[in-house]
């Protein structure tokens, strides 16, 4: 038994580097921000694995669910701002699509 | 990607990284001495809360948390100085709307539920809040405009509800010649909940607001560009 936990738990932790690892080198900014919202799932379950469940749910909600989604918008809004900059010029991009 | 910066970054990172890693092995073999956990747990009486980390985070150390709320402040206020907020999403199809007429008030549940649990177990004012973020979020993602969130004046009301809760019963316990937010025991328990409701709702709020990176008001309520 004690064997299979350490099992598990060298497979937490190499998958929470591996994710890591992912977010941090990919080059599209919203994979990353994908990435980092499983990095924070997988941390949430590795903060639950320590018997600290006060962590693993401020890790899920905030971490993940609210940091994941506002990196998710962000990036969403460069790749707004990317191809609207590759369009034509315009110094006050948001007059270019009016409501 | 331009090297010179990243090779900077790496260059200041690397000593932080050791410093950290040297941390980690003090912490690790330091002999353990006296720990805090005890004295925590054997004052946890005192509290009127019976989980651990929700009496460190409003009692012991309630100081920390109230700063915490000032940076979220400082955050949302950081936000709604930066102009108008980007586009919206398009309308959703008919069983997205009809999960979120189901996931909404299920989140705002279980925010209460968390609140009120934090109290016994893990849960909290954070998490709870988190929650009630997250329920605005998802009403944005469907197209909701405004977020489920009130209006503006009620908007800035509940971002400072968190911090407000704090200082009054800071300078209250102060004047009454307790010390600031130093609870007589009798109350504890309810002066904790009042703040932890009053959290809970202006991070629920916060978190809401920040989502579409832009103020409340007339430009958020603009049709999509498609």
């Amino acid at each position: 038994m004690a064997v299979l936990i350490l099992v598990f738990d060298l497979i937490l932790v190499a998958t929470l580097l591996g994710l890591a690892l992912a977010a941090l080198t990919s080059r599209e900014p919203s994979r990353a921000a994908t990435l980092f919202i499983a990095f924070g799932i997988w941390l949430s379950l590795v903060w639950a694995r320590l018997q600290a469940p006060d962590l693993a749910l401020a890790e899920a909600a905030i971490g993940a669910g609210f940091g994941g989604a506002l990196m998710l918008a962000a990036a969403r809004r460069t790749a707004h701002r990317a191809t609207r900059g590759r369009g034509d010029e315009e110094t006050e991009p948001d007059e270019a699509h009016p409501p | 990607m331009n090297r010179t910066p990243s090779l900077v970054v790496a260059l200041l990172v690397a000593p932080l990284a050791l410093v950290l890693l040297w941390a980690f092995h003090e912490a690790l073999t330091q002999p353990s001495g006296a720990r805090l956990a005890d004295l925590a747990e054997t004052s946890l009486s005192r509290t009127g809360v019976g989980n651990p980390v929700t009496a460190v985070l409003l009692s012991y150390r309630g100081y920390d948390t109230m700063l915490e709320l000032g940076v979220l402040l400082a955050a949302l206020l950081g936000i709604w100085s930066l102009g108008r907020v980007s586009p919206g999403f398009h309308p959703p199809e008919l069983a997205l709307t009809a999960m979120v007429a189901w996931v909404v008030p299920l989140l705002i549940l279980t925010a209460g539920y968390l609140l009120w649990a934090g109290a016994e177990r893990p849960g909290g004012a954070f998490q709870g809040g988190a929650l009630l973020g997250a329920a605005g979020v998802i009403l944005r993602l469907t197209g909701e405009r405004r977020l489920g969130l009130p209006s503006e004046r009620a908007q800035r009301r509940l971002a400072i509800a968190g911090i407000g809760a704090f200082l009054a019963v800071g300078l209250g316990t102060a004047a009454a010649g307790l010390g600031f937010l130093a609870y007589p025991e009798s109350w504890s328990k309810w002066l904790i909940l009042l703040i932890e409701t009053a959290t809970t709702l202006a991070v629920g709020m916060t978190l809401a607001a920040a989502y579409p990176g832009g103020p409340p008001g007339p430009a958020g309520n603009e049709r999509d560009a498609p």
